[in-house]
């Protein structure tokens, strides 16, 4: 205990090292954590990205890729996805300067190319289930659909996130608890879009390309 | 000072000591925009046009992707090799690396047993499953 005492003498001006500053700010401490998280949420998406690429011949004689993906409605995806991406990099800009409007307009960009996205993703999925290419058609489909519609999945849960976090602005105002969910949430937007340009790259890209 | 000795927060800015010019952060987010887009308007043509070899399509459109996500990780979440976020980044050398063991494994164990489902030899694994 006389060396704590200790350490809490030197000037601040004295230490060098991050570990000799004391414990790092909660902050960074939170959102390594979630990083973390995002970390392993990608190695899951890896095992599904696997098993595709494992089963993408076998389509038991059903339709392949080539016949069901319709490259410019992924163009728009990708686009709305991407868009999305960079108004909630604006927004936590806002939010770093603790600017009302600019949060809530830059969330709300977001969340209208979010919705935009699962929009066109859920009537993908419908005109192919109405055609008869449904999971269990072949196991090409069943791996399809388990990664595309993870995804998607992760970006439902992300709009939810994101009205949740603007009611906490809205009643809570940008006190530090607020604002770390924020980074948070930011973190897992941005780390969704990653995850896409590896998903329309390998499933509708490489799918269709002769 | 004692701030930018901390491990820094990951999707954090950079804190502006670290750096003699550092450009305003709406900037590096609206110049990773239209370099994601080029990138991403790059791969839907590699993979519709006829003038490439249909064979290294595959090659370029993998390394459009890595680019692309490089591309997010520095201008979206501001990974970058300071040492203020070496714990980010080993986290993150970490997870590339589980994923590539992951799927380049499962590729390349899957690709293996199917050749040896397709052409039985007098191997040791085909004497076993004709049993």
């Amino acid at each position: 205990m006389n060396i704590a005492i200790a350490v809490d003498d030197i000037p601040q001006e004295a230490l060098t090292g991050a570990s000799e500053a004391g414990p790092a700010p909660k902050r960074a401490v939170v959102a390594y954590g979630f990083w973390i998280f995002l970390l392993s949420d990608i190695v899951m998406f890896s095992a599904l990205f696997a098993s595709y690429a494992v089963l993408v011949r076998s389509t038991a004689g059903g339709p392949t890729g080539a016949q069901l993906f319709n490259q410019v409605t992924v163009a728009i995806e990708t686009g709305c996805l991407l868009v999305s991406s960079y108004t909630c990099g604006l927004m936590s800009l806002a939010i770093n300067s603790r600017r009302r409007l600019g949060t809530y307009s830059g969330a709300l960009i977001t969340f209208a190319l979010g919705a935009a996205f699962l929009t066109l993703e859920i009537r993908e999925f419908a005109s192919m289930i109405a055609i008869g290419a449904t999971p269990e058609r072949s196991a090409f489909l069943s791996a399809f659909f388990t990664l595309v519609g993870c995804h998607g999945l992760h970006v439902t849960l992300g709009l939810i996130w994101l009205v949740v976090m603007m009611v906490q602005v809205a009643v809570m105002g940008f006190v530090p608890a607020v604002q770390r969910r924020l980074l948070c949430f930011s973190l897992f937007w941005h780390a969704l879009d990653i995850v896409w340009v590896a998903l329309f790259t390998v499933v509708y890209l490489m799918g269709v390309s002769p | 000072m004692t701030e930018a000795r901390h491990e820094r927060a990951p999707g954090d800015r950079p804190t502006r000591e670290m750096q003699a010019w550092a450009p305003s952060e709406f900037l590096v987010y609206t110049i990773g925009l239209f370099v994601a887009l080029l990138l991403t308007a790059t791969s839907f043509w590699a993979a519709n046009t006829t003038l490439l070899w249909p064979g290294g399509v595959f090659l370029g459109l993998a390394v459009l992707a890595i680019a692309q996500m490089g591309i997010h990780l520095v201008f979206f979440l501001h990974v970058t090799t300071g040492p203020e976020s070496t714990n980010n980044v080993l986290a993150l050398a970490f997870g590339v690396l589980i994923v590539f063991v992951v799927v380049a494994g499962s590729m390349w164990i899957m690709a293996d047993m199917n050749q040896n489902m397709l052409m039985p030899s007098a191997g040791p694994m085909n004497m076993r499953m004709q049993h």
